[in-house]
């Protein structure tokens, strides 16, 4: 399989000057990323005095702080539940609605796409007071569905635009194969469509995860203590009596970084492929 | 291959608009509510008409935080969109040093808002700050209280961001692209720019139609790094719009000129958008 990729794929670009502006783009990328874990293992006086490319002294309190903490190691939890909770419900409506502007033509299919991203054109800042009465009608305030439900905002266009792609990419003789054999729609979907498509929704998932996990704002005014996700919690402590602790914001700061990275290690074969399929034609 | 038509397929859409409509529709007329009266205190509500509209485009704060962010918006598009192509096209194709690459290019994609500000506090800092130190080392005194220097932060906190969502979205679409293309070209001898005006570019329109269109739509909102960097300044030199719109919606509570301003980006955005969208439709329709 590996070496039939590669042979094919071979050829495909003429040798090309400047291949190694991926790699410069990569180190760039990573410098700020590796001062911060830099930061996180030095002791609190030390950050903002002298620039040295290591810690002078090596410390595993500011990560001791969080581990130990509840206010903190909670806070991690609280997101990754309401993302966990997102994800799932984007890829459950998306999926369905990916089939359909895959395989038919109906009444607004062509401009539909273009108004479910039309839903994240308006500033979050402005949404947050509608938001808040909506689910505090809902009796959902401080839970993590609501921020689940909040986040869908920015999650599901994308979900249906990347599934559409995959889903464009099974042929359709399948469909029908399926339809002649008596499968119904729903069965169809579980037994044929999403075992094939399931790097598609790994690569999915991704993308919602990372719309969801890097939003703060609604994340913030929909919860109060129950919920409440790591963001706030680091403003909070940024704002603290005797000036910032930047040690213990940094490691506070490295630990949101793993479960993406996690993520993306999982998917990062399919990436390239889920993105590209569907209406290129 | 055409599409057959069904309009019950409606019915496959529904739980998905019913989803967006909850989350954008909802908020959105209530909005719309807010911003034709004047709202005391939170639940007292008087009529107030046009008249938030008519005094906010009348105000030349807004009308220089509306140009600002124009041009910051544009100056994001013309940096990331060809930096993320060209980094695309330098990948190398598949393989395990392909793989690294995306990884590790993901990793600002995945760091959230507030942290982002962070990282790049510190990075800058001028006496432990790896830019900041290193630019002092030089002789050169890293100053945000310059706008030039102001404006370069926040335009590269956002390309070390998001340039990455660029390269990922065109690095897929040129994997698509089948093989017969680049040997059908390598027959005619076509030369580097051609392959790439008359292959690639146009395979990678449907991509680069998300792309610019989410990158056009979230640096035109920026908000995050302009208020934890300068906080607007130095003056309001980039106090961009959403900043001003934070500033009157969560700490005025000034709800029905807020929900105005609000309306008003939204429609600016979507006129922009739309035509951003119609344009590269129509170059489908072509090729």
């Amino acid at each position: 399989m590996a070496v039939r990729q590669a042979s094919t794929r071979r050829g495909t670009r003429r040798k090309s000057t400047w291949s190694w502006a991926p790699a410069i783009y990569v180190f760039l990328l990573m410098l700020p990323i590796y001062w911060m874990v830099n930061m996180s293992f030095k002791p609190g006086r030390e950050i903002l005095t002298r620039a040295t490319l290591l810690p002078d002294t090596f410390t595993l309190s500011n990560y001791m702080v969080i581990f130990t903490d509840p206010s903190w190691y909670m806070a991690y939890l609280h997101a990754s539940i309401y993302v966990v909770m997102n994800v799932a419900i984007s890829i459950t409506v998306a999926l369905p609605a990916a089939y359909a502007f895959s395989r038919y033509r109906f009444i607004g299919d062509k401009h539909m796409f273009f108004w479910f991203l039309a839903s994240r054109m308006m500033p979050p800042a402005v949404m947050l007071v509608p938001y808040v009465q909506v689910f505090s009608e809902l009796q959902l305030i401080d839970t993590h569905i609501a921020v689940a439900l909040a986040h869908c905002l920015f999650t599901v266009p994308i979900a249906v635009w990347i599934l559409e792609g995959f889903i464009s990419s099974v042929p359709r003789q399948m469909d029908e194969a399926a339809r002649v054999d008596g499968y119904s729609l729903p069965r169809f979907f579980f037994k044929i469509l999403i075992p094939q498509i399931a790097p598609g929704i790994g690569v999915t998932a991704f993308f919602c995860f990372m719309f969801s996990w890097i939003e703060l704002l609604f994340a913030n005014a929909l919860t109060t203590i129950t919920a409440k996700p790591i963001g706030p919690v680091m403003g909070r402590a940024g704002g603290l009596v005797g000036g910032i602790n930047f040690g213990l914001l940094s490691a506070a700061s490295v630990l949101t970084l793993i479960p993406g990275i996690l993520m993306i290690y999982f998917v990062r074969k399919h990436i390239a492929r889920g993105l590209s399929m569907g209406q290129v034609k | 291959m055409s599409r057959p038509v069904n309009h019950k397929s409606w019915l496959l859409v529904l739980p998905a608009l019913f989803m967006v409509l909850l989350s954008a529709g909802l908020p959105l007329m209530a909005v719309v509510n807010y911003s034709v009266q004047d709202v005391f205190a939170g639940d007292q509500f008087f009529w107030a008409g046009t008249q938030w509209f008519e005094q906010i485009l009348r105000d030349p704060d807004f009308q220089s935080a509306l140009l600002r962010s124009l041009v910051f918006a544009a100056l994001i598009l013309i940096i990331e969109v060809p930096l993320g192509i060209f980094i695309a096209l330098r990948m190398p194709p598949r393989g395990r040093l392909a793989n690294f690459y995306i990884v590790l290019m993901c990793v600002p994609l995945l760091t959230p808002w507030v942290v982002v500000g962070l990282v790049w506090k510190l990075f800058i800092n001028a006496e432990s700050g790896l830019l900041g130190a290193g630019l002092n080392w030089f002789g050169i005194t890293y100053n945000l209280d310059n706008p030039l220097v102001a404006w370069a932060t926040i335009i590269v906190m956002d390309v070390w961001h998001w340039t990455s969502l660029v390269v990922l979205l065109c690095y897929a679409g040129l994997m698509a692209i089948p093989n017969a293309y680049y040997q059908a070209a390598r027959i005619d001898g076509a030369s580097a720019w051609s392959v790439f005006r008359h292959i690639q570019l146009p395979n990678l329109r449907r991509v680069l139609l998300i792309a610019i269109l989410l990158r056009f739509m979230d640096s035109f909102m920026i908000y995050a790094e302009p208020f934890v960097v300068t906080r607007g300044g130095p003056g309001t030199d980039t106090t961009f719009l959403s900043v001003e719109l934070v500033q009157t919606a969560l700490l005025q509570f000034d709800l029905g000129r807020a929900s105005a301003m609000g309306l008003i980006y939204f429609l600016i955005m979507l006129a922009v958008s739309w035509s951003l969208f119609t344009v590269m439709m129509r170059r489908d329709g072509e090729a």
